[in-house]
């Protein structure tokens, strides 16, 4: 679990993925997306829908599952700020009219890693995976979010962990995530730095 | 807030519906413009009791995020320079906070939704200076 990205030529960006690499970051992904649950798909129902789902209301309670309360944080209130009744209300408020399209947003790009996946064919084990400028969005944002839930599974708390958690011994249950969690992190890493130049 | 209760003033939403209503700017099922334009002013949000402060996106430390991704994101949303970005990154980082926005309460909103759409753990405030 080395591969790192290189830019392609037209702002695109490659890398190559063995066997093992593609299923793990597609495993990731599909959990992920078990995650975020089901969205609103078009065609549940009569046409209507279209009408029904401008109006449809999201959550206004900040979801119990500590992952999902990261990647859909409160928008009014944060650490330094003890939230009275106003910013609860602000915040559920905005919570409504935004955390569907979130999650929706969330969704896709998921979806987008699994489906570049879903076109490679490794010979011998190994691919090159080559992204387009909009899928290298689409990775960036999946990948942020991937290492996003895994950190807050893992409770990452500061910028040490990383260190400590690298240290784990073999037998620790952590440290299949703990390494899958920094290889996704280089992976960003040379992603962001493709599309910087 | 900026939306009325449903019987007020402004009858049922479903009828006159807010122009200062969150855009939605990632809704799939909608064939509707990516950048929905923000309406000027025309109706002035409710109950903001000092009209004149403005408010502020502010985005929080994070132990995940990589430094280069929000400088990254300061860069590609806001449209920042490269040393603009690097310096509120780097705010984020060493103060815990950073101011990278401001305008009005829409704007910041559609502000820190950009945010949690990109990762970054952002809110919103009246910039109380």
């Amino acid at each position: 679990m080395t591969g790192h990205f290189e830019p392609l030529p037209d702002g695109g960006a490659a890398v190559p993925l063995d066997e093992i690499e593609i299923s793990i970051l597609r495993s990731l992904a599909v959990q992920l997306i078990e995650l975020l649950g089901p969205g609103e798909e078009a065609g549940d129902s009569e046409s209507d829908d279209l009408l029904a789902s401008i109006f449809n209301d999201g959550p206004s309670e900040p979801p119990a599952d500590p992952v999902l309360a990261r990647l859909f944080p409160d928008a009014y209130g944060g650490p330094d700020l003890v939230p009275d009744d106003d910013v609860r209300a602000a915040s559920a408020e905005f919570r409504r009219y935004t955390e569907n399209d979130l999650r929706s947003r969330k969704r896709e790009d998921a979806l987008a890693l699994i489906r570049a996946l879903d076109t490679l064919s490794p010979e011998g084990g190994n691919a090159q995976l080559r992204l387009k400028p909009d899928e290298c969005r689409r990775w960036l944002g999946a990948l942020n979010d991937l290492r996003l839930a895994i950190g807050t599974r893992l409770e990452v708390t500061d910028e040490e962990d990383g260190g400590e958690l690298l240290r784990l011994p073999d037998s620790d249950p952590r440290k299949p995530m703990v390494m899958a969690y920094l290889w996704l992190g280089g992976l960003q890493e040379t992603l962001v730095e493709s599309l910087m130049g | 807030m900026r939306r009325p209760p449903p019987g007020g003033s402004m009858g049922p939403v479903s009828a006159h519906p807010s122009p200062t209503i969150t855009p939605r700017p990632h809704h799939c099922t909608l064939s509707v413009p990516v950048e929905i334009e923000r309406p000027e002013s025309s109706e002035a949000p409710f109950e903001v009791p000092e009209p004149d402060v403005p408010w502020v996106t502010i985005v929080h430390n994070d132990p995940v995020n990589l430094m280069s991704y929000v400088s990254y994101v300061f860069q590609t949303y806001f449209g920042y320079s490269k040393d603009k970005a690097h310096q509120l990154m780097l705010d984020v980082h060493h103060k815990g906070r950073a101011v990278v926005s401001s305008g009005s309460r829409e704007e910041m909103e559609r502000d820190v939704q950009a945010m949690h759409g990109y990762g970054l753990w952002a809110t919103l405030q009246q910039d109380r200076r």
